[in-house]
């Protein structure tokens, strides 16, 4: 095929296909003060696209507090990186995969997976945990079915072979997702403080290099066609696809290649491949970059300069070696049996400029590429959802509760979990199914704690206090085990912003999210924007994802979710305001068949005292389990400490409050915890210094549990009736599926 | 003593071995990557669990032709212990230094979870510190565990008291719930189960401990027979 020539592009408006509006196009021909060929208008399109330029959320994403003593790294590189104390520090980011897991579910998440893991390694860091955030329409469909089971399939597979442990993460469903399902992957690692690596060209002369995977014909354009009117049809050749091998093999190469010191710089081949990287390592050095494409290991023949720069084939990234120093990278990526190719070198003249077959086929300035790109201050209009005011106690407590429990977003994940190697690294402590994850550092007796959170039924009815609770819950989640919070990192997953009330979904969220971070103390460091999250025309509920990550020093001081054995009385008590509100629960969007009433109340004051107890009460081992009361209120929280320590409970309903509203409601800044009697008086102490309201509302007996208002009897549930429902509720959407397989 | 875990590409529980040999025996565990063709300096061989060459051909398939391999053999033929761990235990019966062979899971699913094993043999160099019957709890992270053989081998299998595990509640069908099998003479154990993560009191069991303080004594009273009588190391 021959390529359209400049004039062709202006006239027939080619450019708009490669994803630049006519302003846009306007702009690219001010900035190189000529019109551009096909593979610079392509590069443009690209770089300028919303998935790489973030062009409709900078100016809203500087909201973010991103700095601290603990930040090492702050948003702007591979990854975001904490200290955590001796010397050492924690990569982290977390990334979406949404439109490519709607069309291709397994390649799609498998190649979440392996891109966020080579944004961890990039930096340094040894990985040493996944977490996955998922969201789907509802299990009674079919495609959400196929889509749920193959994303699965499709983390394990990758994670599984890499041989990183997935230790936690959620997985939500409503109906919202139907045709857009939500894929958060996040990565941690662990690398020592001064060792820290960047994604930074510098050094007049030094070579580049290819290194990894040969570049192959697929997922040309996967970053620009992320708003396509119809995606299935036009996405389908954008899937990239995954090879954990190739991946695991890579990791260990760039890992002992870095250690060697020959690295300048070094980035991931993500999103617009070859493009982006180069370009974006040489706009951090504020310098440029030569490059000969004759030299990129390809696939297959006849490749052009516009399929090699466009390409995301997987498991391939752009190094900037010292000059001298090749020969290293030589011995080590043949000795994996990798492709290692020096195909350009570092200049500084601030240009991007490549070559091929003698002649130079593109020449730009790197900052109108990244630095100059556009930047919109997109409309905003106010945001009303349309949604009932209150929610009406029409269902009987026990229905409710066994409903609630049977939510697919309530009930038990095994299902899903088992499908992860969650223990290989052997340094699992507290893995899915608690409110953190916990995974041990070698050599020191520390772990890094990490949650992810978001619930977007909140921010679809309030995006501000949505927002905030995005944070304050996945903050919360670290200190209920024991941690102390140090940073978060997050996926906006949003609709259409060129729809004014959605931008103002996304700015008011962001406030909210920001506001959560100054006030717990945990500063933004990396992230991600995913927008034209619709289908149809129909927008996702906002959805914010959070990933926050702590340090726990002494591993005995952690808190699970629930008593592993309870051997001596243990008493159940609430930390922090009770509350009796329906408003956005789960229960509402029951009883109303979509969100109801407001976003359930958050304080950040409260919150931060909270998470100070927490921590206290876990250092001076005061408690046998504490669990954040979250989706479905206490009614929950108590079912899943009772279902995993194996024994009933008896409770009390807050004096004056509605015993449906106590039950149910998702009032934030709550923690049930487990004591013994003999701690029991040591802890109402300690939260009454706090100023954290604590009461008795009850102990762990039996084999039912007996919800009491005023003294009598309102519900009693028999324990193996739960954990039927509970232990049941996902696989029974595929019992038939595995029947048909298995004969 | 002195260890040696394989590493092939794509290997990734070799970390893990290493760590639980040092932390549970105090000896000595060496990384050994996979073009290695001498393994004589060492006492015993762990080929531990991962996905081997990505899995890609059918598990342990490719592994085999690892010029370690041939090494493996050579040391397995002397009596030095090996254990196969995982894909190690792929790779041992692809390599035919164990009968059988280990298929997709029955549930067409990877499973990762905490299992329940029954101690069959308490005869063997890795299994002399538990009871018979005994239950222990280690566990499973696989998708190709199902371990299948013909009649005439299973029959074989158990009269020579081979299975040296057994799943309490099969997680994988295995044929006859076998987890873990030995070779004739003792000294080669495959087992699909992962020891090396339950030796820490944080790993939620510490039961796989004993299997490396069996291997640890047997390896050290052997050596001490070859020092009372006389002879020298071949």
């Amino acid at each position: 095929m021959l390529e359209p020539t400049a004039a062709q592009i202006r006239d027939e408006k080619i450019y708009r296909k490669l994803g630049l509006t006519d302003a846009e196009y306007q702009q690219v021909v001010e900035k190189l003060g000529r019109l551009p060929n096909y593979v610079e208008a392509g590069i443009f399109g690209v770089l300028w696209s919303e998935h790489c330029s973030y062009k409709s959320s900078k100016a809203h994403l500087r909201k973010f507090p991103t700095t601290g003593p603990q930040v090492l790294q702050g948003p702007g590189e591979n990854a975001g990186v904490v200290d955590i104390g001796d010397g050492l520090a924690v990569a982290f980011k977390m990334e979406s995969h949404n439109h490519p897991s709607a069309v291709e579910p397994y390649q799609g998440a498998a190649t979440g997976v392996g891109g966020i893991l080579r944004d961890i390694f990039t930096m340094g860091a040894r990985p040493i945990a996944f977490l996955d955030s998922l969201r789907f329409g509802s299990l009674e469909d079919g495609r959400t079915r196929y889509l749920f089971e193959q994303v699965v399939a499709g983390i394990g597979g990758y994670g599984n072979c890499v041989g990183i442990p997935t230790v936690g993460g959620e997985v939500q469903f409503s109906p919202t997702y139907r045709g857009n399902p939500l894929v958060n992957a996040m990565c941690v690692g662990l690398l020592k403080r001064d060792e820290m690596v960047t994604g930074t060209a510098t050094g007049v002369g030094n070579p580049v290099f290819v290194v990894g995977a040969r570049t192959g014909r697929d997922g040309i354009h996967g970053a620009t066609f992320a708003s396509a009117e119809d995606p299935h049809e036009k996405e389908r050749s954008a899937v990239q696809v995954g090879d954990p091998f190739l991946g695991k093999l890579l990791m260990e190469a760039c890992l002992e290649l870095i250690a060697s010191g020959a690295v300048v710089g070094i980035q991931d081949m993500g999103a617009a491949g070859l493009t982006s990287s180069s370009a974006e390592m040489a706009s951090r050095a504020g310098g440029g970059i030569e490059m000969n494409l004759d030299d990129v290991p390809v696939r297959e023949s006849g490749m052009t300069p516009y399929e090699m720069m466009l390409s995301e084939s997987q498991e391939r990234m752009l190094v900037v070696l010292e000059r001298g120093r090749e020969e290293v990278a030589f011995e080590i990526f043949r000795r994996f049996g990798l492709e290692v190719a020096n195909v350009g070198r570092v200049t500084d003249d601030g240009r991007l400029r490549l070559f091929f077959r003698g002649e130079v086929v593109a020449d730009m300035p790197v900052a109108a590429l990244v630095d100059e790109a556009p930047v919109y201050e997109r409309p905003i209009a106010d945001w009303k959802p349309p949604v009932p005011q209150f929610v009406p106690t029409t269902l009987a407590i026990s229905e409710a509760w066994m409903q609630l429990l049977a939510h697919p977003s309530v009930a038990d994940k095994t299902w899903v979990h088992r499908q992860y190697d969650t223990s290989v690294r052997a340094s699992t402590v507290l893995g899915p199914g608690h409110d953190a994850a916990l995974v041990k550092v070698p050599g020191v007796n520390k772990a890094v704690a990490m949650a992810t959170d978001g619930n977007s039924r909140y921010v679809y009815l309030n995006p501000r206090r949505g927002g905030q609770i995005a944070v304050a819950e996945a903050v919360r989640n670290l200190a209920v085990v024991g941690a102390k919070p140090l940073a978060i990192t997050n996926c906006l997953n949003f609709g259409n912003p060129e729809k004014p009330e959605i931008m103002r979904q996304l700015s008011d969220a962001i406030e909210g999210m920001a506001e959560a971070c100054e006030a717990l103390g945990t500063p933004v460091v990396s992230g991600n924007v995913s927008l034209y999250n619709e289908t149809r025309g129909v927008d996702i509920q906002p959805t914010p994802v959070v990933g926050a990550i702590g340090v726990m020093d002494g591993i005995e001081h952690r808190v699970p979710s629930a008593p592993k054995s309870v051997l001596e009385p243990t008493e159940l008590w609430v930390l922090g305001r009770e509350d009796d509100s329906l408003s956005g629960t789960l229960y509402g969007e029951l009883v109303c068949g979509g969100p109801a009433g407001d976003a359930p109340y958050v304080n950040l004051a409260q919150e931060a005292r909270l998470h100070q107890l927490l921590q206290q009460v876990a250092g001076a081992r005061l408690v046998a389990a504490a669990h954040d009361v979250s989706e479905g209120g206490i009614a929950i929280t108590l079912t899943e400490i009772c279902i995993a320590s194996g024994i009933g409970a008896e409770v009390e309903v807050a004096d004056g409050a509605d015993a449906h509203g106590w039950l149910f409601s998702e009032a934030q800044g709550r923690v049930l915890v487990a004591v013994t009697s003999a701690n029991a008086d040591a802890l109402a102490r300690l939260a009454a210094t706090f100023n954290v309201p604590a009461r008795k509302m009850g102990e762990l007996t039996g084999e039912t549990l007996c919800v009491k208002l005023q003294g009598a009897l309102l519900v009693e549930l028999p324990l193996n009736e739960l954990v039927a429902t509970y232990e049941g509720a996902i696989p029974s959407f595929f019992v038939a599926e595995q029947l048909t397989a298995t004969h | 003593m002195k260890w040696a875990v394989i590493v092939f590409p794509g290997s990734n529980c070799d970390e893990d071995a290493a760590f639980a040999i040092r932390e549970v025996t105090g000896d000595e565990a060496h990384l050994i990557w996979h073009d290695a063709r001498d393994l004589s300096d060492f006492d015993a061989i762990v080929l531990p669990g991962g996905f081997s060459y990505g899995d890609y051909l059918r598990s342990g398939a490719i592994a085999r032709f690892s010029p370690v391999v041939e090494a493996v053999k050579r040391e397995a033929q002397k009596g030095k212990l090996v254990l196969g761990i995982c894909n190690g235990f792929q790779v041992l019966t692809e390599s035919h230094l164990l009968p059988g062979a280990l298929l997709r899971n029955d549930n067409l699913q990877f499973r990762c979870e905490m299992t329940e094993l029954v101690v069959e043999n308490n005869q063997s160099p890795f299994t002399a510190d538990y009871a018979i019957g005994e239950r222990i709890r280690i566990p499973i992270a696989h998708g190709e565990g199902r371990f299948v053989a013909d009649d005439t081998t299973l029959a074989k299998l158990q009269a020579d008291r081979r299975v040296a595990f057994t799943y309490h509640a099969n997680p994988n069908g295995s044929v006859q719930n076998i987890a873990g099998i030995l070779n004739l003479q003792g000294n080669v154990l495959g087992l699909m189960p992962h020891p090396e993560r339950a030796v820490m009191e944080w790993m939620d069991s510490v039961d796989g401990r004993r299997m490396f303080l069996s291997m640890h004594r047997y390896m050290k009273e052997a050596r001490a027979l070859v020092g009372a009588n006389g002879s020298a190391n071949s």
